[in-house]
C-alpha cells in the first residue's frame, strides 16, 4: 500500500472514504477486540512485530492502548475471525 | 475450611472456571483431572496450526507463571466415576478426590466412522492437539489425502492438509457442502474457491471402505467405485457431549448434561460447562445444543462464579460464530439455516442448533464475488445473517439482530424490490444504531464503519 501516493485520498474522503478512513486511523487511531469473535488462536500475538500480547488483551476486553502499538494494523488484517478492529480515537468536538 | 473444587476437563470452558473460581475465592482448593497431557492451549488454533499460520507453541494460551499463579493442582488422569452422594470422583488410576462442588467441562468427541476399515492406522480425526500432530506427521510423508464430513471443521481439514502440500480428495455425501447452514449460492462459493486452489470435490459420494494392509490404510474405495490411493482419511462427521461420567452417576442427561442458567446440574454440587452442557434458554423454553467455542468461555465463566457460591446466570447469547471458509472469512449469526446435512450424523464443532430457522422468514442477499450479505428476517426484524469475505458490515449486522431493531416502517420497501433491499436497510439502520455508532467522545465502537456514517 502506497501511503504517500495515496494522500491525496485525504483531501477527498468521498472517493474514497474507506481508504481515507484507513489513513486517518493509521495516523490516529488504536486497536480494540470485537466482542464475541475471538476464539484465542493467538495470530495477532504472533503477527504483532512489537511483540504486544493482543491475544491477552481480546480476552480481557481491552483495547490495545499501549503507547509502543503502532496502529501498523497487521493484527486486523491477520485475524482468521474479524476479532479486532482498528477505531478512531474520538477527540470532544 | 476452605473448598475443594474439582474440574473435570481442560478446555476453554474449564480454564474459564478456573479463573472465575481463584477470582471469587483465593483460598479455595482447585484441582483439575484431563486427559489432555497439554497445558491450557486454544482448540480453534489447532485450523492454524495446520495451515502453518501458527507455531505449535503459540496455541497455549497461558504461560506456566499464568498457570502456577492462579494456584491449581492439574491431573493428568482419566476421571472414572462420579459418586455424587459420596462427593467423590474416582479416577481410573486408583485415585478418588473428594470435593465440595464438581464440574463437568469434558467437551465433545469426534464420532467415529460408520465405514469398513475405520479401524485402520491413517483414519483420523481432529479433536485434540495430539490429533494435529498425527496429522501433520502423515502429511509429511504421504502425498494424498481423503476428507469426508461437513461443517468447518472439515474444511479446515481440507484447508490444513493442502496447505501442507497434500493433493485433497473431499468427499460430500450431499450435492453441496454445509447445506444446514449456508444456502447454494454460499456453498457454491466455498465449492470454487476449493476447486480453483486444486481441491478436488467429489459430491454425492460417500466412503465404501477403507482398504488397507497389515493395519495401515492403503485407499478409499468410494461408492462412485473409485479407488483413491491415500494414508490418510481424515473424518469429520460430528462430535457428541461425552456424557458417561453424568449419565453413571444418575445426573439427569438428555442430549448433554441438562444444566439450569447458573449451569447447575439435576445435582446440587455438581455443574457442567461448555460442549458437555445443554442449557436451557428461559425465553423458547428449549434446551438447544451448541458447540461454539464463544458459548462455552461463557458458561465456563459463569460456572466458575456459580460454584465459587455467586450463582451467576449464563444467558442464551446470539448464537454467532466467525470461521473462515476456503479463505472466506464468514460470519454466522443467529438464525440462518434449515436445510438437512447428509454430512453430519450430529453438531459440527463451532456451530449452534439455535442457526436453524423458524418458519416464515424470508431472504435478501447480494454479493459480489466471494463478497456476499445474506440477511434472514421475519415479520418485524432481522433475525439471522451470513456474512462472507468483506466484513465491515458484519458488526452493525450483528448489532441490528441482537437489538432487535424493529424494521416494520420499511418492511413493504424491502419485500418490494429485493435487489435494494440491503441498502435500503443499511441506511435505516445507521439512523437506528447511530447512538451505537457513534458513542460518547472517547469511547469505544465502530463509527464510521457505516456506509451512511462515513463522512
Amino acid at each position: 500500500m502506497g501511503v504517500a501516493r495515496d494522500g491525496a485520498m485525504l483531501r477527498n474522503d468521498k472517493v474514497l472514504p474507506r481508504d481515507a478512513q484507513r489513513l486517518r486511523l493509521l495516523a490516529d487511531g488504536y486497536v480494540a477486540p470485537v466482542a464475541g469473535r475471538c476464539v484465542q488462536c493467538g495470530i495477532c500475538s504472533y503477527n504483532c512485530p512489537l511483540g504486544i500480547d493482543v491475544r491477552a488483551h481480546s480476552w480481557r476486553g481491552l483495547p490495545i492502548e499501549e503507547r509502543r502499538c503502532l496502529s501498523c494494523g497487521a493484527c486486523v488484517a491477520r485475524c482468521p475471525r474479524g476479532a479486532l478492529e482498528l477505531v478512531e480515537r474520538r477527540v470532544a468536538a | 475450611m476452605s473448598r475443594h473444587y474439582v474440574l473435570v476437563g481442560s478446555g476453554i470452558a474449564a480454564l474459564a472456571a478456573a479463573e472465575a473460581v481463584r477470582a471469587a475465592d483465593a483460598a479455595g482448593r482447585i484441582t483439575l483431572v484431563s486427559e489432555e497431557p497439554h497445558p491450557f492451549y486454544s482448540r480453534p488454533a489447532l485450523a492454524y496450526l495446520l495451515t502453518r499460520e501458527l507455531p505449535e507453541r503459540q496455541l497455549f494460551i497461558r504461560s506456566p507463571q499464568e498457570v502456577q499463579a492462579l494456584g491449581i493442582e492439574r491431573l493428568h488422569a482419566r476421571a472414572e466415576r462420579l459418586l455424587p452422594a459420596s462427593h467423590e470422583l474416582l479416577l481410573a488410576d486408583g485415585r478418588r478426590l473428594g470435593y465440595d462442588r464438581l464440574l463437568l467441562a469434558t467437551g465433545a468427541a469426534s464420532l467415529a466412522p460408520g465405514f469398513p476399515g475405520a479401524e485402520l492406522e491413517g483414519v483420523l480425526r481432529l479433536d485434540a492437539l495430539d490429533d494435529a500432530r498425527r496429522l501433520l506427521e502423515r502429511a509429511r510423508r504421504r502425498r494424498t489425502a481423503v476428507v469426508v464430513g461437513g461443517g468447518s471443521t472439515a474444511l479446515e481439514l481440507v484447508e490444513g492438509l493442502h496447505a501442507r502440500g497434500m493433493r485433497v480428495h473431499y468427499l460430500l455425501r450431499g450435492a453441496r457442502y454445509w447445506p444446514k447452514v449456508l444456502d447454494a449460492e454460499e456453498s457454491q462459493i466455498v465449492a470454487d474457491r476449493l476447486t480453483n486452489a486444486g481441491v478436488r470435490l467429489h459430491p454425492r459420494t460417500e466412503v465404501a471402505r477403507a482398504l488397507g494392509r497389515r493395519g495401515r490404510l492403503e485407499a478409499v474405495e468410494t461408492t462412485a467405485g473409485e479407488r483413491i490411493e491415500c494414508a490418510l482419511l481424515a473424518v469429520a462427521v460430528g462430535v457428541r457431549p461425552r456424557l458417561e461420567l453424568a449419565r453413571a452417576a444418575g445426573l439427569e442427561v438428555a442430549r448433554g448434561i441438562v444444566v439450569t442458567p447458573e449451569l447447575q446440574a439435576s445435582d446440587a454440587d455438581v455443574f457442567a460447562a461448555g460442549d458437555v452442557a445443554q442449557l436451557r434458554d428461559p425465553r423458547t423454553g428449549l434446551a438447544p445444543l451448541d458447540t461454539l467455542w464463544t458459548s462455552a468461555l461463557a458458561q465456563g465463566r459463569a460456572a466458575g462464579r456459580t460454584l465459587a457460591g455467586l450463582p451467576t446466570a449464563c444467558a442464551a447469547a446470539l448464537p454467532l460464530n466467525v470461521t473462515r471458509l476456503a479463505g472466506v472469512v464468514t460470519t454466522i449469526a443467529g438464525e440462518v439455516g434449515g436445510g438437512e446435512d447428509a454430512d453430519l450424523l450430529t453438531l459440527t464443532r463451532g456451530q449452534s442448533e439455535r442457526w436453524r430457522a423458524r418458519s416464515g422468514t424470508w431472504t435478501a442477499a447480494a454479493g459480489h464475488g466471494a463478497d456476499r450479505v445474506r440477511l434472514v428476517l421475519d415479520e418485524r426484524r432481522v433475525v439471522g445473517a451470513v456474512v462472507m469475505g468483506d466484513q465491515h458490515l458484519s458488526q452493525p449486522i450483528v448489532e441490528l439482530i441482537r437489538r432487535e431493531v424493529d424494521l416494520s416502517p420499511i418492511r413493504a420497501q424491502l419485500a418490494a424490490d429485493a435487489e435494494a433491499a440491503i441498502p435500503r436497510l443499511f441506511a435505516f439502520a445507521a439512523a437506528e444504531l447511530a447512538p451505537v455508532l457513534n458513542p460518547a467522545p472517547g469511547g469505544r465502537g465502530w463509527p464510521a464503519l457505516l456506509p451512511s456514517a462515513a463522512t
